[in-house]
């Protein structure tokens, strides 16, 4: 488990609003072409899929390879209608997964 | 009097004299070519990516559509020295309704050592096409972001990326 992802969400919003979702996760995204001070090549170790669900539909994914910096930060955008939990999933080399949740409050009257 | 002089000397010498800028434009090239002999003695086994690895890749992923200009805004700073994380912000003009979506955008790096950086998946839930993240940034070069229409169509966007100083993105 990695200590420390987030996934920030407005905590309130009205019914139809397009939020937007920031998350992040500390994470080195070895390439596995780099070498330390001693010449050994630093294994492979990197993200290679997100995934955040809203309410259990999928509503955002990506897949990040090398160019991606460490540490990935993504930012998205989703429309809420209703309240609910949005569940980032990151899958990492070696099918290691690490979640981390979040929750907005969806008002129904829409937005003025 | 001569003090004066001299000072009105070393400051000609070093900012406006063209021949030092010469030197100081000779000096980055040999700096540059030193950076890319040591991350080619540093990466032996990998691919080089040039332009054209870009584009075949591109057409791998878009099912060898063509890519048409325009909608797609990606904003990339200008010059940096950070080339390890580099913002990155791809906005597509796009309704974002069941009939007229974004699927997928792409974006690449033509001369980073492998060019893909990520691939994103919206559809309209997400009422706005619009994604950042930080990307790697090997050398000074070109980076491509191509959206995924529901109907099929490419619109490709670029930004040009200029990496001062220090070392490159991928290593």
């Amino acid at each position: 488990m990695i200590k420390g992802a987030r996934v920030k969400v407005p905590r309130t919003a009205s019914k139809g609003d397009v939020v937007r979702v920031r998350t992040k996760i500390p994470h080195p995204m070895e390439t596995g072409w780099r070498e330390d001070h001693e010449g050994n090549t630093v294994p492979r170790n990197r993200i290679t899929r997100f995934v955040c669900t809203f309410e259990g539909r999928e509503v955002f994914s990506a897949d990040l390879h090398s160019g991606i910096s460490a540490d990935p930060y993504l930012s998205f955008f989703v429309r809420v209608s209703r309240s609910g939990t949005f569940e980032c999933t990151w899958i990492a080399d070696g099918d290691r997964t690490f979640t981390k949740s979040a929750s907005i409050e969806v008002s129904e009257e829409a937005a003025v | 009097m001569s003090q004066l002089s001299k000072g009105q000397t070393r400051f000609s010498e070093r900012g406006y004299d063209g021949k030092v800028l010469a030197r100081r434009r000779f000096m980055a090239a040999a700096g540059g070519g030193l950076v890319l002999f040591a991350a080619l003695g540093l990466l032996p086994r990998s691919g080089w990516a040039s332009p054209r690895a870009a584009r075949e890749k591109l057409a791998e992923l878009t099912g060898g559509a063509k890519a048409r200009k325009g909608r797609v805004t990606l904003r990339i700073p200008a010059v940096t020295d950070q080339a390890s994380f580099v913002p990155i912000s791809v906005r597509v003009d796009s309704p974002m309704t069941e009939a007229d979506h974004v699927t997928a955008i792409h974006v690449l790096a033509e001369r980073n050592t492998v060019p893909d950086v990520a691939s994103f998946h919206l559809g309209p839930m997400n009422g706005k096409a619009d994604i950042s993240t930080r990307i790697r940034v090997r050398e000074s070069q070109i980076i491509l972001a191509a959206a995924v229409m529901n109907d099929g169509s490419v619109f490709l966007g670029r930004a040009r990326c200029r990496i001062v100083g220090g070392a490159g993105g991928c290593g």
